[in-house]
């Protein structure tokens, strides 16, 4: 077994107004440093020996992420890594 | 003949009963569709109705977009079987693939739920030729909205694209309620057979209950195209 994290991100050119919001909340708390913030999403996957680096890809791609709106990467954790 | 026109119903589906009752109103026969059951009984066309399929978890329509009902109608649609696609029935076939661009969050972060104004861009499709006979092209139609992920987008190739190929079946007619990219509120494939957007005609067909009835002209759009072409 291994531990995969996949993240998921809006595209830059894609509006991201979740992001705005958080980003204004965050300069309203006294942290005005902070001058973009953009949302996303964390997944885990725990996959067996056959889940190759190229299904994880093609799965990341066609599911977990939307490739019309949104990036991705995947990322294959050391053990004990993360959760 | 009868025309069977289906409605799919997924867990969170809302808006199911009413695109039957739609159906009923124009005279076709409504046949239930179940989301687990890929056997789309013989319908004569299918429409994906508004609501929360499976909570929105991952993004709107994505779950939806991968049951074994939309398998079915992937491949029936690809055959020609005309398709509509409501609010979230649109944001599923945008992730089933079958139509360009993607849905997300309303650019003012609010839901939005107003009676709004739209021109029909396109009236040579099932779904809009009735517009042409019952009003002249200019007159916008009134029709219900209430959605929070509704802002349309799309690669700027694929806008031009769409426009190239005269698939805006409709846009937002004054104020833009979500920010989509170039006020589009509904587009279609190039055949017209499969279109989808996200104000809700099924919830202006009865003047007790809606804003008028300017949302029967696409059920009885599809009906004229149904029975012209079974006799």
């Amino acid at each position: 077994m291994a531990r995969v994290a996949v993240d998921v991100v809006i595209k830059p050119e894609i509006l991201d107004p979740q992001g705005k919001a958080i980003q204004a909340a965050l300069a309203r708390s006294g942290h005005a440093g902070v001058t973009e913030v953009r949302a996303g999403k964390h997944f885990e996957l725990d996959v067996d020996g056959a889940v190759t680096d190229e299904e994880l890809e093609r799965l990341a791609g066609s599911i977990l992420a939307n490739p019309v709106i949104e990036t991705w990467t995947v990322t294959r954790l050391a053990d004990g890594e993360a959760r | 003949m009868t025309v069977r026109i289906g409605v799919i119903t997924f867990p969170g589906s809302l808006d199911d009963v009413d695109a039957l009752r739609a159906a009923k109103i124009v005279g076709a026969e409504p046949v239930s569709l179940w989301h687990a059951d890929a056997d789309l009984h013989g319908v004569d066309a299918v429409i994906i109705p508004g609501g929360f399929s499976y909570g929105d978890y991952l993004r709107a329509g994505a779950i939806a977009a991968q049951a074994p009902v939309m398998r079915s109608v992937v491949d029936a649609a690809r055959g020609g079987l005309p398709v509509l696609g409501i609010c979230n029935g649109f944001q599923v076939l945008c992730e089933a693939g079958l139509l360009p661009g993607a849905l997300v969050r309303n650019a003012g972060l609010r839901f939005r739920c107003i009676d709004q104004q739209l021109t029909v861009e396109r009236t040579s499709s099932v779904w809009t030729s009735r517009y042409r006979s019952e009003y002249d092209d200019v007159r916008p139609i009134l029709i219900p909205l209430k959605h929070a992920e509704g802002r349309y987008v799309a690669t700027e190739h694929d806008l031009d694209a769409l426009e190239a190929e005269d698939r805006v079946l409709f846009r937002y007619h004054g104020d833009n309620p979500n920010g989509s990219l170039r006020d589009i509120a509904g587009i279609c494939s190039a055949d017209g057979r499969i279109a989808g957007l996200m104000p809700h005609p099924e919830h202006a067909i009865d003047a007790l209950t809606g804003p008028g009835t300017d949302g029967l002209g696409m059920f009885s759009s599809l009906m004229d195209s149904l029975v012209g072409a079974a006799s």
